[in-house]
């Protein structure tokens, strides 16, 4: 209990601003967790999502080694992060609406060269680079830019979603049905794809890039055990998301334990309770 | 019927997937106001001719035109009833919202005067009690007849119904041919079916896709006269073949 205490006096002290820093980045984030994750659930492109945010470490890898090198200087890990999480959305999409058959091998082949590449241009980059933080996250990286970038994407989701809520429900819903409405779905399921991507490069700095997708469909899911309507799934999803990231840097600095891991324990922990206790209450309706 | 405009007009038209012939010079054409049926055994092609009027699939030759212009431009004007959603069942929905989606269009966004329309829709198919109720509590038979709301909120020059009764309980199969006897006349009404032998006795002409031709190895469509069977049902009578291209009054005057 003393160690709870002493995080939140940690998060009002001068002295930690990283404990703060990741206070904000997780409460930022779970805009994106419950808006996103709850499309990410509906539309059932959690499997697509994961190999985008895996292939991403490819372009954080590049990037890193073009800086380091000096052929780019100055390249921010982020910045080429952005473009390679595009360029896999972008391949990743085209796949899956061309290729039916071979969907699950081409999204896999993506997913393992986007890390393979990211791995041998961390080794080969000057100096050190550590693939684990941006694998599992490292809240001391989180710096004042990469809050600011994700308060900007927030406001983009929630004003295309708020603006587009009609046509995403309808797609997710029923896409043929959508199509004949006169619904572009292939657009609006490669942006939804794009629109995923760059938050993935955001977001893992809280989680790192191998429990992002965690945080997308375990809140959501969550949520989805109570929700009438989408509408309410986004919300509650996103209150969730930030219990569960406030909850998790408290447990992380209580426990002295790495926070992306615990945020999703905790997560992952609460679903399989409302999965088991919505069991249990159906079964004994039956009975 | 005859001096109303062509709601549907298929000229020569034929479809094959990448090595596969499935329908070939198929000609017919309906006129706004009938109530047509079209059948044929599964994996005729059906599902394709539906895909070739909905627009999601062009022909490899001939044309097709929908309510005076080509499918994609017109079928925003036709409500359609899918056999089935390849539904998830945690999809959190209720039936009004899905009863609303019926009004979607590519950019604008939903008004509150929706809501009047989607109880209008709920009331057509019987089913205005259950608008908060949500979708996956529903009965398989209940799930159609709000896709057929679905359908008709937006007023539809022309209703579109695939398979619209199989797997359905016999009161909702009753329920759903009371609401497209109100709206026969009114509306083009076009249901597919795999009943080859009967169709409802709402039906004015009935198209059927033929037998796999083996000199073409694809298939066309017939027009079969029907025959009054009692106050529910007609006959289809197989053994005459009638121009798919002709019309409906020169097929009553022979």
């Amino acid at each position: 209990m003393g160690n709870i205490a002493s995080f939140f006096s940690a998060l009002f002290s001068p002295d930690f601003p990283f404990v703060r820093n990741a206070f904000f980045a997780g409460a930022l984030s779970s805009i994106l967790f419950g808006l996103l994750g709850s499309v990410v659930t509906v539309k059932r492109i959690a499997s697509l999502a994961g190999a985008i945010s895996h292939a991403v470490l490819g372009g954080i890898g590049i990037a890193l080694y073009l800086s380091a090198t000096g052929k780019v200087p100055h390249l921010s890990p982020m910045v080429g992060a952005i473009i390679f999480a595009l360029l896999s959305a972008l391949l990743i999409g085209t796949a899956s609406l061309k290729s039916k058959q071979r969907e699950d091998t081409v999204i896999q082949a993506i997913w393992a060269i986007g890390m393979s590449i990211g791995v041998l241009f961390m080794a080969k980059t000057p100096g050190y680079s550590d693939p684990s933080s941006y694998l599992f996250g490292n809240i001391l990286l989180i710096s004042a830019q990469d809050l600011w970038l994700l308060l900007a994407l927030d406001i983009v989701v929630i004003i295309l979603i708020s603006r587009f809520y009609a046509q995403l429900e309808a797609t997710a819903f029923d896409e043929e049905f959508a199509q004949v409405r006169g619904i572009p779905t292939q657009a609006v399921f490669l942006v939804i794809l794009a629109v995923t991507a760059i938050a993935v490069v955001l977001l893992q700095t809280f989680v790192g890039i191998v429990m992002v997708i965690a945080m997308l469909t375990l809140p959501a899911g969550t949520a989805g055990f109570s929700a009438k309507n989408l509408a309410m799934m986004m919300v509650s999803s996103t209150i969730y998301s930030f219990i569960f990231s406030t909850a998790g840097l408290a447990a992380g600095w209580a426990f002295d334990a790495p926070v992306g891991a615990m945020v999703v324990v905790i997560a992952g922990l609460f679903y399989l309770g409302m999965l088991l206790f919505n069991a249990l209450k159906k079964r004994r309706r039956r009975s | 019927m005859k001096d109303k405009p062509i709601a549907l007009k298929f000229s020569g038209v034929s479809f094959s997937y990448a090595h596969l012939d499935v329908l070939s010079d198929v000609t017919f054409h309906f006129h706004s106001g009938e109530f047509i049926a079209l059948v044929g055994p599964n994996g005729s092609g059906k599902t394709t001719l539906l895909k070739l009027i909905l627009g999601l699939e062009e022909p490899t030759s001939g044309t097709i035109e929908l309510l005076g212009h080509s499918p994609k431009r017109s079928r925003s004007l036709i409500g359609y009833v899918p056999q089935h959603v390849s539904y998830d069942p945690s999809f959190p929905i209720s039936v009004g919202e899905v009863v609303r989606m019926g009004m979607v269009e590519s950019r604008k966004r939903y008004r509150t005067s929706h809501g009047e329309a989607v109880m209008k829709a709920l009331t057509q198919v019987e089913m205005e009690t259950l608008v908060n109720r949500p979708y996956s509590e529903l009965s398989g038979g209940q799930r159609r007849r709000v896709l057929v709301a679905r359908a008709l909120v937006g007023e539809p020059a022309m209703l579109v119904l695939d398979e619209p009764t199989a797997n359905m309980d016999r009161e909702s199969e009753r329920r759903l041919y009371h609401t497209l006897s109100a709206l026969k006349g009114e509306t083009t009404i076009l249901i597919v079916t795999h009943d080859m032998s009967q169709v409802s006795a709402l039906v004015d002409r009935v198209f059927c896709i033929d037998a796999l031709s083996e000199t073409t190895g694809s298939r066309t469509v017939v027009q079969h006269p029907l025959e009054d069977v009692d106050d529910t049902t007609k006959r289809v009578l197989h053994d005459t073949a009638i121009p798919a291209d002709q019309c409906w009054q020169e097929v009553r005057n022979g």
